[in-house]
C-alpha cells in the first residue's frame, strides 16, 4: 500500500501512530513492510492457506463474534443433504463434471429451498449452464444477485449451530486441515510468526475493536483469485469486521476510475450498475431475463426498474412497454467473450477491428506477445493515448520485428494514432477506489488534435449514425438490412456541446446517467426508479448523484469544515453512503455494539436511525421490523437484514450459488508451481479457465516430469514511481529517473545459486518467453521452507516495454493465459520460471531458448491441461 | 548600516540566539528567500481536479496562466489527501504539459513502413466507415445453434479504467447499440 497507494497510507500511519498495529502479507519486502509491526513473507499463490488457518484459529479457539456471527451470517443456516465438500472428495466439491470441467452447482443449496442460485439456470440444460457460467455471472452475483430461494423463504437454521450440517459445522470440519503445520508447508510462514498474527487478528476483532485487511491485485491475478476474497470475507464475517468502522474487506484499486469503468461497465459482462449482459440462453425477451436473473428479497427484487429505466436512457422514444422498452436491442452473450478471448478472436480471424482507449496490451497484458500477434492479424487498430505506446508501434519495432516472427511489410493492420486529451483539459468525474465519484473541472483545451474519449465517442456515433441514415450511403455499401441498425439510430444520442472543439456537456452526461423523472426532473434516489418506463436512468447505483440538478460529485466542503466522515465531499455510491452494511455496525436491537465502535444507532425517541453515514436502508425502519409474508424486495428484509443486497439478509460465510469453482474455498496450486498441493490429490482449481489447446504452452509442475525446468516462483508487481503499463509515467523524466531501468529483485541465496551479479543482467524464462533484466540483489527478497524444501522467489516489476524513456523488456511476456474461472483474469502474480545470469539472446536465437527449455521439459500441448 | 544590523543578518547568530535553534526555518531566512515567489502565485486560474493515476483518488489544485496549465499541486482541501501527492501524482504537470504528448493524428497503412499525417475530420470518417463495415462483416442474427444474438464480433474494444465516468457511459452506449460484445477494460487485468 505504501509503494503503491502512498496518499492513502498515510491513513494507516494515521491509525498506527494512534496505536494500531499493521501487519504487511507480502512475498516482498516493501516500503510496507518498513512501516509495519510485522512484515510476514509468504510464497506467491499460497494465501488461502494462510487465511484458511486463521479460519481454522478462529473457530477452533471460539474467537469468532458469536453475536454478530448468529444475527447476521448464514452461520446457522442447514444445507442440502446431498453437498459433500473437498473433505469427502480429496479436493472437489460435488456436483463436478469432469468431462465438461464445471460444477453442477444444484447441491450446494441450502435445505428446503426450492430452487438454488442463480434461478433459471436450474431448469438448463448441462451445456446452456456452462455457457452461462461461462459469461462470467460471478460478478454479478459478486454485488449479491444469486438467489437462495423461489419462493417465500422457508430456510432451515440451527440457531445453536449444533447441527451437522448448518453451514458453522460444516466451516469447521472444511478449515480443520488448515492447521499451522499446514500453513508452515505451503505458505512457508514458520508456526511462532502465524501464532502471532492470529493472536494480532482476533485480540482486535470483537465489539470493541475491528480489524480491516487491504488486497490488491496481489489477491485477484491467480487462477483462484475470487476465492481469495471470499476466504478474507469468511474471515472477517466472523470476527465481526464488516458494517462496522475500522473494518472492511479494503480493494485499493490502481487507475483513476477503474471503479467507475466497472460500474459504468466497459466490460463485456455487465450493463451499467452491475446488471448482467443478456444470454441467450436466458435473455430471450425481457421477461425470461428478469425471470432469471432477479431474486425475490433484498434490493435486486427491483431489477425490472432498474433495467427498464436503463433502456428508457438508451433509447428515449423508441422505448415502451408494448416493445418490450426494446430489450431486443441488446447483444446476447453465449460464454466468455473477456479480453483473452478476444485475442484468440482475433487470431481466428473473428475479430477484425479493435480499439485502444487508454490501455497497452502490448505490455500490459499477460502473454504480452500472443496480444502483438492478435493485432497483427487485424484489419484495423485505433490507438488513443497521449503518446506512441507499445501497442501503438509494435507493427514498426515490436520483438516479433526483432526475432523475425513478424516483418512489417507483410502486416496488413491499418493503424490510426489519435492523441486523447488529458484530466485538464475536459470535465468528468472519476470513481475512486472506495466509491467515491470525485468531479475534475477543465482546466485548459486540449492541443492539436487532441480530444476527450468523451468527444471521441459522441463523433464517431454522430458519424455512423448519419451515414446509416443516409440512403446513398447504404447504397453504395449494400446495407440492406435495416433492422440491424435500428439500435443504433434509435438511440438517443443529442448532448449540448461546448468549447472550441464542440466537446460534448459532461454534466450533461452525468444527469442522463443519475436519471429523470416522467418531468425530466432529475432522481435523486434509485428507489424512485419505476419499472413502467417512466423513469430513465443510465446507471441505478448512481441514481442521486445529480439530485435536484445539482452535481454532486463536484462537491467540495474542505475536510477540515467537516466530521470524519466527509460526506459532503464528493458523492459515494450508493446514495452516499461511506460504509456499506452499516446497519451490521449497531445489534440487532439497534445499539452499537461498543460505544468505542459506534456508528449508527436506532433512536427510538425520534424513530429513526442516526449517525454521521446515510443509513442502508429506510432511516425509518425499526430494528424489530418484520415486513408481511408477501412482500417482495426492499420490503421484505426485516429490521435485522442487514445484507441488504443478498437474497437471505445475510453475510454468506458458505455460498449456496454465484460461484463457479465451489461455495468454499479450497488452497490450489497455480496453474505452474514447483510445488505439490499437500491437502488434497486435486492440485489445481478444477474448473479454471484455459485457453484452447494450440494458443499456448504451460509448464509442467511439481511431481510431473520436467517440472525442475522450472524452479523458481516470479511475481509481478508496481513500483511507487510507475504506472501500470507505463503509458503515463514511461515517457516523463521525473519518474524515468527515479525509476530508470527494469530489474528483477532476488535473494543473495539465489544470486549465489545462479551466479547472478548485483547490477547485472538476469535472463528469466518460462514457457511463453524470456526476457532480461538487471539484477538487483536484496534481503528484501526471503528464501521461504516450503514442504522441505528452500525456495526462491523473484520479484518483476511489469511497468516497462521497448518504448519511452525508460526502457526494458515487459514482464507479461513471460505470462499465460489460464485464468480464474469466475471473472477471467490471468494469473501473474505467481510464474514458475527458470533465471540465468546474462542478457538474453537477440533475434530468432530468443525463440530457439524459449524452445530448448519446452524440449527440456517435455513440453507439448496437453501439458498442464489436466483437470 | 550598523555592525548590530550586519550581525542581526548572519544566520549562525540568528540560529544562536533566536527561537530557530536547529537552523531550518526562520535562521536561514535571507533576501533571497524573500524574493522567491511560488509558481502558483501569477497564477489567474486555480481549477480544482483529481489525480489520474491511481485509485486513492487525491485532490488536486491546477494552475492555470494565460490559457496554459503552470502548476499542479495536491489540494489541501481534500478530506482523502490532505493536499499531498505520491511522485506519480506530483508529475502530472509533466504528464499533461511534457513534450512527450502527441498532439497529431498520425496513420499508418496497410503494409506501412512509417507513420503518415492525416487530418483529423478524415481519421473519424475512415474510422466510422470500418466500424461500419467490420460491424456487419462480423454480424450475427443468430449463433450457430440457431439462437438470437444480435451481435457483431467483427470489432473489440478496451479500456477505460483511466477514463471518466462519462466517456465509459458513451461508450458502452454507443458499441453495445452497434452490437458489439467485446468490450473491455483493465479491470479484467
Ligand atoms: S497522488 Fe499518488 S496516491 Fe494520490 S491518486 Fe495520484 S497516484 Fe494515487
Amino acid at each position: 500500500m505504501a509503494e503503491c497507494h502512498p496518499v492513502g497510507f498515510q491513513w494507516v500511519m494515521e491509525a498506527k501512530a494512534r496505536g494500531a498495529t499493521v501487519i504487511h502479507v507480502d512475498p516482498r519486502f516493501t516500503r510496507t513492510s518498513a512501516m509495519a509491526d510485522l512484515h510476514v513473507p509468504l510464497r506467491a499463490g499460497s494465501d488461502i492457506a494462510f487465511l484458511g488457518g486463521l479460519i481454522r484459529h478462529v473457530l477452533e479457539n471460539e474467537k469468532y463474534f458469536r453475536e454478530y456471527v448468529l444475527a447476521y451470517t448464514n452461520a446457522a443456516t442447514i444445507v442440502s443433504e446431498e453437498f459433500r465438500d473437498t473433505e469427502d472428495l480429496d479436493g472437489v466439491f460435488s456436483g463436478l463434471d469432469p468431462r465438461r470441467r464445471a460444477y453442477d452447482f444444484s447441491s450446494w443449496r441450502y435445505e428446503d429451498a426450492e430452487v438454488s442460485a442463480p434461478s433459471g439456470l436450474q431448469e438448463m440444460r448441462p451445456e446452456e449452464r456452462d455457457r452461462v457460467r461461462g459469461a462470467a455471472r460471478g460478478e454479478k452475483h459478486g454485488s449479491g444477485g444469486a438467489e437462495v430461494s423461489a419462493g417465500p423463504m422457508r430456510i432451515r437454521t440451527d440457531e445453536t449451530l449444533r447441527h451437522p450440517r448448518c453451514v458453522f459445522q460444516i466451516l469447521r470440519r472444511h478449515f480443520a486441515r488448515y492447521t499451522p503445520e499446514t500453513v508452515e508447508r505451503i505458505c512457508g510462514i514458520p508456526q511462532e510468526t502465524f501464532a502471532k498474527v492470529c493472536e494480532l487478528i482476533t485480540e482486535n476483532s470483537g465489539r470493541e475493536r475491528t480489524t480491516a485487511f487491504v488486497y490488491s491485485v496481489g489477491w485477484t491475478q491467480h487462477t483462484v483469485g475470487v476465492q481469495y476474497i471470499r476466504t478474507a470475507a469468511i474471515l472477517q464475517t466472523l470476527l465481526g469486521n464488516i458494517g462496522r468502522p475500522g473494518g472492511g474487506i479494503l480493494a485499493l484499486r490502481g487507475h483513476a476510475s477503474i471503479q467507475g469503468s466497472t460500474d459504468i461497465p466497459t466490460l463485456f459482462n455487465l450493463l451499467p450498475g452491475y446488471l448482467p449482459m443478456p444470454h441467450a440462453d436466458r435473455g430471450r425477451d425481457l421477461e425470461e431475463y428478469l425471470r432469471a436473473e432477479t431474486v425475490r428479497k433484498g434490493h435486486w427484487g427491483n431489477m425490472r426498474s432498474y433495467l427498464v429505466s436503463l433502456l428508457k436512457a438508451w433509447w428515449g422514444e423508441a422505448a415502451n412497454a408494448d416493445n418490450d422498452f426494446c430489450f431486443d436491442h441488446l447483444p446476447r452473450l453465449t460464454g466468455d467473450h473477456g479480453t483473452y478471448r478476444t485475442v484468440l478472436a482475433q487470431l481466428d480471424g473473428v475479430c477484425k477491428g479493435y480499439f485502444l482507449l487508454g490501455e497497452n496490451p502490448a505490455v500490459g497484458s499477460a502473454n504480452a506477445r500472443l496480444q502483438r500477434l492478435g493485432m497483427a492479424k487485424l484489419d484495423w487498430l485505433v490507438v488513443r493515448d497521449f503518446s506512441l505506446i507499445e501497442s501503438a508501434t509494435w507493427w514498426k519495432d515490436g520483438p516479433e520485428i526483432e526475432t523475425g516472427e513478424l516483418r512489417t511489410e507483410d502486416i496488413g493492420t491499418e493503424v490510426f494514432f489519435l492523441p486523447a486529451a488529458a484530466h485538464t483539459e475536459k470535465s468528468g468525474s472519476f470513481t475512486n477506489t472506495q466509491r467515491l465519484l470525485q468531479w475534475h473541472r477543465q482546466a485548459v483545451e486540449p492541443a492539436g488534435d487532441a480530444r476527450s474519449d468523451l468527444w471521441f465517442a459522441f463523433e464517431l456515433g454522430r458519424r455512423i449514425r448519419a451515414k446509416l441514415a443516409d440512403p446513398a450511403y447504404r447504397e453504395r455499401h449494400g446495407l440492406d438490412d435495416v433492422e440491424m441498425d435500428r439500435p443504433v439510430l434509435e438511440l438517443t444520442w443529442d448532448y449540448p456541446t461546448e468549447g472550441r472543439h464542440g466537446e460534448p456537456d459532461a454534466e450533461a452526461v452525468l444527469a442522463e446517467i443519475n436519471g429523470r423523472d416522467a418531468a425530466g426532473r432529475p432522481l435523486s434516489s434509485y428507489l424512485e426508479l419505476r419499472p413502467d418506463g417512466s423513469t430513465s436512468c443510465g446507471c441505478w447505483i448512481y441514481c442521486g448523484v445529480y439530485a435536484d440538478g445539482v452535481n454532486q460529485a463536484d462537491r467540495r466542503r474542505p475536510g477540515s469544515e467537516q466530521d470524519w466522515v466527509a460526506a459532503e465531499w464528493g458523492w459515494a455510491w450508493p446514495m452516499n453512503r461511506r460504509i456499506l452494511y452499516n446497519r451490521a455496525s449497531a445489534d440487532p436491537a439497534g445499539r452499537p455494539w461498543s460505544e468505542r465502535k459506534a456508528y449508527l444507532r436506532w433512536d427510538e425517541s425520534r424513530r429513526r436511525w442516526v449517525g454521521p453515514d446515510v443509513p442502508d436502508f429506510d432511516p425509518a425502519t425499526p430494528p424489530d421490523h418484520e415486513p408481511p409474508p408477501d412482500a417482495t424486495g426492499p420490503e421484505a428484509l426485516s429490521g435485522t437484514d442487514a445484507f441488504i443486497m443478498q437474497a437471505d439478509g445475510k453475510a454468506w460465510l458458505y455460498a449456496p450459488s454465484g460461484l463457479v469453482d465451489g461455495p468454499l474455498p479450497a488452497h490450489y496450486e497455480p496453474q505452474e508451481s514447483p510445488f505439490a498441493n499437500p491437502l488434497y490429490g486435486q492440485r489445481r482449481n478444477p474448473v479454471r479457465s484455459l485457453p484452447p489447446p494450440g494458443r499456448e504452452h504451460f509448464q509442467p509442475s511439481d511431481g510431473e516430469r520436467g517440472a525442475q525446468v522450472f524452479p523458481y516462483v516470479a511475481t509481478t508487481y508496481r513500483l511507487t514511481e510507475h504506472h501500470t503499463a507505463g503509458g503515463m509515467s514511461r515517457w516523463l523524466p521525473r519518474l524515468s529517473e527515479l525509476q530508470p531501468e527494469f530489474f528483477c529483485e532476488v535473494s543473495p541465496e539465489l544470486a549465489r545459486e545462479r551466479g547472478l551479479e548485483h547490477l547485472g543482467w538476469a535472463t528469466v524464462i518460462t514457457a511463453r518467453s524470456a526476457i532480461e533484466a538487471r539484477v538487483l540483489v536484496t534481503e528484501r527478497m526471503k528464501p521461504l521452507r516450503v514442504q522441505g524444501r528452500w525456495l526462491h522467489q523473484i520479484g518483476l516489476p511489469y511497468h516497462w516495454g521497448p518504448n519511452g524513456l525508460t526502457t526494458g523488456d515487459a514482464a507479461n511476456e513471460l505470462a499465460h493465459i489460464a485464468l480464474d474461472p469466475n471473472v477471467h483474469i490471468q494469473e501473474v502474480k505467481a510464474l514458475a520460471c527458470d533465471i540465468r545470469p546474462g542478457r538474453r539472446p537477440r533475434g530468432r536465437a530468443l525463440r530457439e531458448l524459449v524452445e530448448e527449455y519446452r524440449r527440456r521439459a517435455g513440453i507439448d500441448e496437453q501439458t498442464g491441461r489436466q483437470m | 548600516m550598523g555592525w548590530g544590523d550586519l550581525l542581526g543578518r548572519w544566520p549562525v547568530w540568528r540560529q544562536l540566539t533566536g527561537a530557530d535553534r536547529t537552523g531550518r526555518g526562520a535562521a536561514a531566512r535571507s533576501a533571497a528567500t524573500d524574493r522567491l515567489r511560488p509558481r502558483t502565485a501569477d497564477a489567474d486560474r486555480v481549477v480544482k481536479s483529481i489525480c489520474p493515476y491511481c485509485a486513492v483518488g487525491c485532490g488536486q489544485n491546477v494552475y492555470v496562466r494565460d490559457g496554459k496549465v503552470v502548476q499542479i499541486e495536491g489540494d489541501p482541501d481534500s478530506p482523502i489527501s490532505r493536499g499531498r501527492l505520491c511522485p506519480k501524482g506530483s508529475a502530472t504537470l509533466q504528464l499533461t504539459t511534457g513534450p512527450a504528448r502527441e498532439t497529431r493524428v498520425l496513420y499508418r497503412r496497410p503494409h506501412g513502413t512509417e507513420w503518415e499525417r492525416l487530418d483529423l475530420d478524415t481519421a473519424m470518417d475512415m474510422i466510422a466507415d470500418r466500424v461500419i463495415k467490420a460491424r456487419r462483416d462480423g454480424w450475427q442474427w443468430t449463433d450457430d445453434e440457431g439462437r438470437r444474438v444480435r451481435r457483431t464480433l467483427g470489432f473489440a474494444s478496451l479500456g477505460g479504467a483511466t477514463l471518466d465516468n462519462e466517456e465509459n457511459y458513451l461508450i458502452k452506449k454507443l458499441f453495445t447499440a452497434l452490437g458489439a460484445i467485446q468490450i473491455e477494460n483493465q479491470a479484467r487485468i
